[in-house]
Formats: C-alpha cells, sequence, structure tokens
C-alpha cells in the first residue's frame, strides 16, 4: 500500500555522488521491493509475524540531524576504549565516533568514502551475499543511506570488538533509517564486531538494517548484536553470512528492545570444514513480539552448525523462533545441532516456535529440539525451603535459565553487560549484588 | 554407501494384479450432475445429497495447496472416474451373495472374507474400488449393540446418527481434498460402539482400488460413545499401473467422554516403479475428537504411495484428553511423503505423544510436517514429540517441519528430533555375527522402528514389519 510511498522516498534521492555501478543495484532492488511489497502472514516466512502495522506508515527518511552528545551515549559504550562508530538516526555521526584504537590492518570506512576510497572491493561484495528474496532486504539496498565498512587484511588477528552503535533519539521520531554493514574478513584474519541498537527516547521509528558478511579461508568473525531499540520502534534486520573453506562464523543475538522486531540471520557454509554457531536470547514483557529466524545452508562437506536459541516471555509478550538447517547433497559428514528453549512467566506469554531440518545427503548427524515451560516449581520450592523469598528464588531461577546461553560469549566484557542487562530486567535488588559480587 | 549394503534385489510390488469382474463405471469428469449421479447410485437421502452438493461447490472456490513438500503433476480432476463399483456386488446382502471372484480377490491379498478361515477376532469390510463388498462378523458384534456395517448402509440404517456426526470433525470446507471428498465419497465403513462396551473383536477395513482410472473417495466414520473402546485395523493396496490414481479419504473420530479409539493403518498402496512412474496419490484427512478423558491413538505404517499427504491429528477438546501419534513412514525409489499430525490442546490437563520414524531411501523425499497447538485455555497441557528419520543412500532427502505453537504458559512441551544415516558399524557387527547385509539391514530397521511397532495389534505388527522389508528390498543397491 505504501509502495507508492517509498517509490517517491526513492525517487526524491539525490544520489549525485554516487558511484555508477550502484545505480542498477538499487533500482532492481526497488523494482523488488514493488513487486514484493510488505511482508504478510501469507507467506511461509513470515507466518507468525506480520509487519501489517506499519506497512501503511509514511516514515520519512531520518536526516541525522540531533542534539545527542557522547555523554549521552556512554551508558551504551560498553567499553569507551574500543573503536567506535556511532550511527546517529541512520547516519554516521564523526563527532560521537572514535577509531583511535584501531588496530592496524583493519579498515573502517563509511559506506560513502567506501565506495569512493575502495571502489572494487565494495562492488564486488555489496549486495552480492544478501541475496535472499526478502522485500526488506531490497527495501535497504534500495534506499541505504549510510552504513559501515569493516575489511580486515589476511592474517590480522584483531580480539578488540569493534562497536557499531546505531542509535535513535528522539528526534528519529517518525522516521525510518536503512544503515549496511558489510564486514569483509580476509584469509586467517580474525575480528569481534558488536552491533548495538539503542533507542534514547520513547518514540517511534522504523529501523531496517542489513548486515553483509564475508569471511574468507581460514577466517574467524565474531559478530554480536544487541538489539534495544525503543519500545515503541519496529525494528527488522537482516545478516547474511557467506564462508568460505575452514572459516568460522559466531553470531549472538540479544533481543529486548522494540515493540516488534524481526531478526534474520542466513549463513552459507560454502567450503569444507566451515563452523558456523548462532546463539541467541530474547527477553520479552508488555506486548512485545520478537522473531528470529536463522538458516545454516550446509553447501560443503565436513562442517558443522551449532545453533542454540533461548527466551524468556513475560506479560503478554510474543515470540517466534524459526531455524532453519538446510543441508545439500554434497554436503557429506554434516554435523549439526539446533536447540530453542522457551520459558514462559506470565499466562499471556506465547511462543510460536518451528525448528526445521531439510537434509538431502545421507552421511550426517543433525538434531533438532525445541521446549516450552514455565519455571520449575520444584527448583523454586528448593530455594524457599533454603529461606530464599520466593520472589527473589523466581528472579533467579529467570536469570539462570538465560545465564547459560550467555555464557557462550567469548568476550568477557561483552558477555558481563549482557548479563547485567538480563540481571537489571529479572533480578531485583536484593539479588543484583550478591551475583554480581559472586561473580566478582 | 558402502558396497556391502548394496547387495539387495528388489521384489515385485505382490499386490498388483487386477482383478478382471465386470464393473458398473461412470464415465470420467467431475460435475454436480456426477455428484447426483452417485448419490442417486447409492439411493442417498436429500439431505446428504445437499450436502454433497454444497462441498462440491465449496470444492469449486478451492485451490490444490501448494505447501507440502511434494512435487508431482498437475492432477486432471476431469479424467477422474468417480466412481466404479463391481457389477455383482449385491446391496449389503450376507457374505454369501458375494461374487466368488472377489472373494478369491480378497483371499489372494490375504483377507479372507469366509468367517471359518478368519484370522480369530478380526472383523472386516472389504471396500473394493467404490463400495463395500462384505461385512464380516456383523451378528456377532450386533450382540452387543456395535454397529459395524459400511458407510452406505448406515445411511439407510442408522441416519440419526450419521446426521448427527457427518462432519462434525472434519467439515465439508476443511480443505481441497476433504471437499472433493465429501462431495463424491462413495464408500467407506461406519462403526458405533455403544455407550460402556469394549468391542470384543478388532475392528478393519480392506482397501482395495481395482478399476483403472478410478480415484476412490472413502469416508470413515467410528464414533465410541462414553466409556466405549475400539481398535480399528486399516489396509489397503491397488494394483500395478503406469498412470497415477487418486485416492482422497477422510477419517473422522469420535471420541465421546471416557471412550477410547486405536486407529491403526498399514497403508501399502502400488508406490510407482523404480522411475516413478505410476502410483497412487493418496491424500488423506484424518482427524479425531477426544472429548473428556477420552483418548485417541494413531498408528501408520506408510510404505506405499507415489505421493503420501496425511496428518492424522486429534482435537483435544475435553479435560484430560489423551491424543497419540505413531508413525513409521518409508520411502523409496521416487516416493514422497510429507506426514505428520496435529495435536490441538484445547482442553485442560491434556496430553499428547508423537512418535515419528522416518525412513528414505532410494531418490525418495520424506518430510515429517507436525503442528502442536496449545490454545490459551489449555492448563496444564504436556506433549511429547520424537522424530527420527534414517537415511539409507545419498541420494535421498529427510526433512522435518514442526510447528508448536504455545499460548498457554502452564503447558510443557518437548520436542526432539534426529536424523542420521544407518549405522554401518552396526551392520558390520550384525554381518560378523553371520547375518546377511539384508537381515542386518531389516534388523537395524526394525529396532529404529520399534516403538511403533509395538503400538500395532500383533497380526499387523508382523505384517508391517515384513512390508518394511520389502518396500526397503532393493535400497541398498
Amino acid at each position: 500500500m505504501t509502495i507508492p510511498h517509498w517509490q517517491a522516498a526513492f525517487a526524491a534521492r539525490a544520489g549525485g555522488d554516487e558511484p555508477r555501478w550502484l545505480a542498477p543495484l538499487r533500482q532492481s532492488a526497488m523494482a523488488s521491493f514493488a513487486a514484493l511489497g510488505f511482508p504478510t502472514r501469507a507467506l511461509e516466512d513470515w507466518h507468525y509475524t506480520s509487519l501489517s502495522s506499519i506497512a501503511d506508515v509514511p516514515y520519512t527518511i531520518g536526516s541525522g540531524a540531533s542534539s545527542t552528545t557522547v555523554a549521552d551515549l556512554t551508558p551504551y559504550m560498553i567499553n569507551a576504549d574500543w573503536p567506535t562508530i556511532v550511527l546517529l538516526n541512520g547516519r554516521w555521526s564523526p563527532a560521537l565516533s572514535s577509531l583511535d584504537s584501531l588496530p592496524g590492518g583493519v579498515l573502517v570506512l563509511d559506506l560513502a568514502t567506501a565506495w569512493r576510497e575502495q571502489p572494487a572491493m565494495v562492488q564486488q561484495h555489496l549486495g552480492t551475499v544478501a541475496v535472499s528474496e526478502h522485500a526488506m532486504t531490497s527495501l535497504n539496498t534500495a534506499l541505504m543511506q549510510d552504513g559501515v565498512v569493516v575489511v580486515v587484511a589476511k592474517d590480522v588477528v584483531s580480539n578488540t570488538p569493534i562497536h557499531i552503535l546505531h542509535v535513535a533519539d528522539a528526534a528519529a521520531e517518525g522516521a525510518a533509517r536503512f544503515p549496511r554493514t558489510l564486514i569483509i574478513a580476509e584469509r586467517s584474519s580474525k575480528v569481534t564486531l558488536l552491533e548495538s541498537f539503542v533507542g534514547l527516547a520513547d518514540v517511534a521509528y522504523f529501523t531496517n538494517h542489513v548486515a553483509e558478511v564475508v569471511v574468507g579461508d581460514n577466517a574467524t568473525v565474531n559478530h554480536m548484536k544487541i538489539q534495544r531499540e525503543s519500545e515503541s520502534a519496529t525494528h527488522v534486520s537482516t545478516t547474511e553470512v557467506h564462508q568460505a573453506r575452514d572459516s568460522h562464523y559466531v553470531n549472538f543475538s540479544m533481543a529486548m528492545g522494540a515493540t516488534l522486531s524481526r531478526t534474520n540471520v542466513y549463513t552459507v557454509l560454502d567450503g569444507e570444514n566451515c563452523g558456523a554457531t548462532l546463539n541467541g536470547l530474547y527477553l520479552g514483557k508488555g506486548t512485545q513480539h520478537t522473531d528470529h529466524q536463522t538458516r545454516i545452508e550446509h553447501a560443503q562437506p565436513n562442517c558443522f552448525s551449532r545453533e542454540l536459541y533461548k527466551g524468556v516471555l513475560d506479560d503478554a509478550s510474543h515470540a517466534v523462533f524459526n531455524g532453519k538447517v538446510y543441508v545439500h547433497p554434497v554436503a557429506q559428514k554434516t554435523d549439526g545441532k539446533q536447540s530453542n528453549h522457551t520459558l514462559l512467566l506470565s499466562p499471556d506469554a506465547r511462543i510460536d516456535t518451528k525448528p526445521q531440518l531439510e537434509i538431502f545427503a545421507d552421511d550426517v548427524k543433525c538434531t533438532h529440539g525445541a521446549t516450552v515451560g514455565r519455571m520449575d516449581e520444584a527448583g523454586l520450592f528448593y530455594m524457599k525451603s533454603r529461606g530464599v523469598p520466593s520472589e527473589t528464588a523466581r528472579r533467579l531461577l529467570t536469570y539462570a535459565f538465560a545465564a547459560d546461553v550467555l555464557e557462550t560469549i567469548e568476550n568477557e566484557t561483552v558477555k558481563h553487560a549482557l548479563e547485567q542487562l538480563t540481571l537489571e530486567r529479572y533480578a531485583g535488588s536484593a539479588v543484583h549484588p550478591v551475583i554480581v559480587a559472586r561473580k566478582g | 554407501m558402502s558396497s556391502e549394503i548394496e547387495a539387495l534385489v528388489g521384489r515385485e510390488y505382490q499386490y498388483g494384479f487386477v482383478t478382471d469382474i465386470d464393473a458398473d463405471t461412470i464415465p470420467p469428469g467431475l460435475s454436480e450432475d456426477v455428484v447426483r449421479l452417485i448419490s442417486s447410485k447409492k439411493a442417498e437421502p436429500t439431505w446428504l445429497l445437499d450436502w454433497r452438493l454444497k462441498a462440491y461447490r465449496r470444492w469449486l472456490t478451492m485451490t490444490e495447496p501448494t505447501w507440502p513438500n511434494v512435487h508431482y503433476p498437475a492432477i486432471d480432476y476431469q479424467a477422474v472416474r468417480y466412481y466404479s463399483a463391481p457389477k455383482t456386488a449385491k446391496p449389503l446382502g450376507s457374505l454369501d451373495d458375494v461374487d466368488p471372484t472377489l472373494l478369491e480377490t480378497y483371499k489372494k491379498l490375504g483377507i479372507p472374507l469366509n468367517e471359518q478361515k478368519m484370522l480369530a477376532g478380526v472383523a472386516v469390510d472389504a471396500v473394493f474400488d467404490s463400495v463395500s463388498v462384505g461385512t464380516t462378523y456383523k451378528a456377532e458384534l450386533a450382540k452387543h449393540g456395535i454397529i459395524f456395517c459400511s458407510f452406505s448402509e448406515a445411511v439407510h440404517e442408522h441416519p440419526e446418527l450419521i446426521r448427527k456426526y457427518l462432519g462434525s470433525v472434519v467439515p465439508y470446507s476443511d480443505n481441497f481434498f476433504a471437499a472433493l471428498n465429501s462431495a463424491v465419497f462413495s464408500d467407506g465403513s461406519f462403526c458405533y460402539i455403544p455407550k460402556g462396551v469394549k468391542c470384543p473383536m478388532e475392528l478393519s477395513t480392506y482397501f482395495r482400488i481395482n478399476a483403472a482410472d478410478t480415484g476412490q473417495f472413502e469416508r470413515t466414520l467410528i464414533v465410541a460413545e462414553e466409556g466405549a473402546s475400539v481398535s480399528y485395523l486399516e489396509g489397503c493396496t491397488a494394483p500395478k499401473r503406469s498412470t497415477n490414481q487418486l485416492h482422497a479419504a477422510v477419517v473422522e473420530l469420535i471420541a465421546l467422554d471416557d471412550a477410547t479409539i486405536k486407529y491403526s493403518t498399514v497403508q501399502n498402496w502400488y508406490a510407482g516403479d523404480e522411475n516413478g512412474v505410476g502410483g497412487i496419490f493418496n491424500f488423506v484427512t484424518k482427524r479425531g475428537k477426544a472429548m473428556r478423558n477420552a483418548k485417541i491413538s494413531w498408528t501408520q505404517v506408510e510404505t506405499g504411495s507415489a505421493i503420501t499427504w496425511k496428518y492424522p491429528s486429534v482435537i483435544l477438546q475435553g479435560d484430560n484428553s489423551v491424543g497419540e501419534f505413531y508413525s513409521v513412514a518409508v520411502v523409496n525409489n521416487m516416493q514422497q511423503a510429507d506426514t505428520g499430525t496435529k495435536m490441538i490442546h484445547i482442553g485442560r490437563n491434556t496430553k499428547s505423544n508423537i512418535v515419528s520414524k522416518g525412513i528414505s531411501a532410494g531418490r525418495g523425499q520424506n518430510s515429517y510436517r507436525g503442528q502442536v497447538k496449545v490454545m490459551p485455555k489449555a492448563d496444564g497441557a504436556r506433549n511429547y514429540t520424537q522424530c527420527d528419520s534414517m537415511l539409507i543412500g545419498n541420494a535421498c532427502g529427510a526433512h522435518t517441519f514442526p510447528y508448536i505453537e504455545i499460548n498457554n504458559n502452564t503447558a510443557t512441551l518437548e520436542h526432539e528430533a534426529s536424523t542420521t544415516k544407518i549405522g554401518e558399524d552396526q551392520i558390520f557387527y550384525l554381518k560378523q555375527r553371520g547375518m546377511s547385509a539384508e537381515n542386518a539391514v531389516s534388523m537395524i530397521v526394525a529396532g529404529f522402528c520399534k516403538e511403533v511397532f509395538k503400538e500395532l495389534p500383533m497380526e499387523f505388527a508382523l505384517e508391517a514389519q515384513q512390508l518394511l522389508g520389502i518396500t526397503l528390498e532393493g535400497s541398498v543397491g
């Protein structure tokens, strides 16, 4: 319905300084979006999530104007010493970003600079990894205004996380932003990235993010995402990954904000001996709707994949998990494991989970499991019998349920930060210091 | 695939013969007139004809589902004959009236209709193409007040029951194939167990497709009154033909308070040859409704059909009701199966248990598709699902599509699935103990399926195990 609205926005774009090769990419993406329209529940991939609430909203294109200062962002920095790129309301903010601590061999550029200065590299990869037929990805490609390009040179091992902070403040109200991330890890390199989405004001806006990740031979990319959008915002994020031989891609997705969020993580294991680890935690409250869709495509032999998603749903929140492991006929010796566990705290909370295996090779070992349940009464009783007040016991058990997936995060600082966020949500102040002290 | 497992040779589909019998067959095609013709051939009351016509009109507005994970050439619904009956079939009289040719046919299938020679304790309703040709042990069952007869007979003898329950679990508007069946269904079995009666013997229907280019559209309706219990078996075969034949059945089970229905199927329709030529397209809607404390258990062994599309389901309507689904689905050569179950938890403290074993061989594609839905009022609902797939050969596929929809936080749900290749070390071990590769494979497969087979009545379990061996022969080659 708002297809004309977005077509008008597309026509109004000033694409003056863009390289020539980009125009056809954008045009075909716009045509694809116009053909597909906003996804509806009639599509199998969107069976449990409807974007109809925003399909008719005439969002403006975010301008980036804002009065947000470095001080406002301090609580979201996680570690101020890390190289940090701030995309404020969808636009790169040089004033708020700091790349001083960037290690040698790692190049970080904004999208416009990248296609000016590294045209060959950007042209080679942009739009070639995120190829799924998704209307939202097409819309991003058509309208992407700003973004981050990270290139890690071969053999460079960087353990310091690079933090990409997507900030929306009060000025984002009624606006849509289309940030794009392109990560290229060359042969035998290693890099850790953290993408945060934070909302500073309780205003409604629309984030439509696309990340493309190219993992070269023997490279490792550790990619984490924290979604803490405003609770009035709508968040759609798609990460697509292409893995070459001997590579490892690790993704962690934490979802706790937005009124409606949809996170897609798709990886293609397109070389032998690859590994993919996709983990995540979703915490729902109020009437939040949180959807995760993952797809692990085993296209070559001797690869493994591990997936663990956990969720805690309170109030009338609704979560969706849809994970697919797809094994091509040639992908013999595939070893895949997938699990999804959800804890329902309230009678009105809802979960729809759809773990899928599609297997076309015979010499494989693939399993999946899913559980849904409520608080373990025996555990509660035990804790109460030991003198722990009922409410504290409940919070502690809730935290414990979520904690084991957080334990999988390699970076200690990020792990600790996410544990804190989970604690703040579920553990009352009475428990909070105890655990923190013990963890000391 | 190691050469050691590659030594088995396929056996012919042994039920592939054709019975040469004069049949009353109507020309191909489907229209309101055909629906009226079928209804008039069966001398049906007006209300049933009206119901058929409503179904037909609804069917015209529906489109064939494309979501199942199966691929087949488009079905020309105008090329199918919707009615075929052996001319000599008597209107449901005693078995003495049954044409000897038909008796001979069932004998060849291993289903003797002669009561003296019967396996003790199994009553059979034999359905040949579009009509029921005989029902055994009717008199014996009548002593207990049990009604077991063909559907057509029930329409005349017990219209009040049919009117009350027909379409009450699977409405004619339910889905494309159920609507088609409702419009043109020809015969099937009807079974009614009165209050408090435990059926003294197994009831069974044997379906046989014989005529060429016909579709079989049967309808089974089982009603177990309060506290009643029944175990019901269903078997099916068809001749070998190079064209595909359509089979769209509907089964409705109604288990009232405290009743138990156990429904077992061994499906062995002709599956087509190794190149996928011929075979039955099997599109079946099976659903049961369980009231308070009732239990419905589906057990199926699916070895035949070129295409299988089947989801025996249970609506757990009453508090404390139980639904079970035990399934073994085997695909070999070019067979495709998309099968599973739906458990809809509506009542409180309802339980469901799903065990699905899929075996893929040759170029077969096997999908498990199952839904577990817990409605907001279903406090204390419990589900356990296990679906395992075994792959034999490197050209087949195994797929798992569970849909788990939980709207109540007191529900507890567990789902487990695994996919593995048949163990070469296990085969090696058994061979080393002196077993042939063929026996080793069949033993491993039998072990894999044991949890399901133990749910089958004994004679059926043996048959199923043999059937499985036959279906898989040649797959390890």
